[in-house]
């Protein structure tokens, strides 16, 4: 995973607010069932989780099977309470793990 | 000795040959996968019973190439501290491996809705299964017709 995701947040909103979240990041998404020309299994090669906090605190967070597509879309919801910093985080089977903030204004 | 044309049985294995090659192309596991769908489904639940009518589906009947077909799921929820979705778990019954995606909620997620890219093997359904922080499990299903697979192939 080298590319910096794509992450569409608001940059303000109204407290109460529920807000759109958009998220895409480049990942091949090697579900395992492929085999090469030669008949050789692809292994198994995914980004497992995707995991969005704000000021800290869990606000959603998914778990990946195979059956996800490659360059994985994620659209959820938050809702705007106070100003502060969202954070992105996806982690791949083989451990490695990819951050991203956005932050918000809410009043 | 003259040559003799080309026996039908001897033609048949000149083109079982490419038709090997075919297959080995085709992603493993699809046809005849085992399918644990229900056994998941029991393992979410934990055996409770689900109802249904909260859970919105949303994607295409009918899709000419399973790779990346868009999905929404929305459960309606008060989503506050006492009442909310904790957990969404989408699965596709013909798939290798029933399980597609599970999304966790928090209160703070506003509302009980996510969306993203799946991708379907075959004509399958697609089924939703919700659970709430009381306990209570919601589930829907919308069958999704495939043209050609999408294993990754």
């Amino acid at each position: 995973m080298a590319e910096r995701p794509r992450i569409k947040v608001p940059g303000a909103a109204a407290k109460g607010e529920i807000i759109e979240i958009k998220t895409l990041i480049a990942h091949g998404m090697e579900s395992g069932q492929r085999a090469d020309e030669r008949g050789k299994p692809i292994p198994r090669k995914i980004i497992n989780r995707f995991t969005c906090e704000f000021n800290g605190s869990p606000v959603f967070a998914c778990d990946f099977e195979p059956a996800v597509a490659a360059n994985p879309y994620l659209q959820f919801t938050a809702k705007a309470e106070t100003s502060g910093t969202f954070r992105f985080t996806w982690i791949d089977d083989d451990g490695t793990a990819i951050t991203a903030e956005e932050s918000i204004v809410v009043t | 000795m003259s040559a003799r044309p080309m026996t039908r049985r001897q033609a048949v294995f000149a083109g079982a040959g490419t038709l090997t090659l075919a297959f080995a192309a085709c992603p493993r596991g699809v046809v005849g996968a085992a399918n644990e769908t229900a056994a998941e489904i029991a393992r979410f639940t934990g055996g409770t019973a689900t109802e249904t009518g909260a859970i919105a589906i949303d994607i295409a009947e009918i899709v000419e190439n399973g790779n990346a077909v868009p999905l929404a799921v929305a459960v309606e929820s008060p989503m506050t501290p006492d009442d909310y979705v904790t957990q969404i778990l989408v699965l596709a019954d013909a798939n290798p491996q029933p399980r597609v995606a599970t999304f966790h909620f928090t209160p703070m997620s506003g509302r009980a809705e996510a969306a993203t890219r799946i991708r379907l093997a075959a004509t399958e359904n697609v089924i939703v299964v919700a659970r709430t922080n009381q306990g209570k499990f919601y589930t829907a299903r919308k069958e999704v017709k495939v043209s050609i697979g999408g294993c990754g192939g």
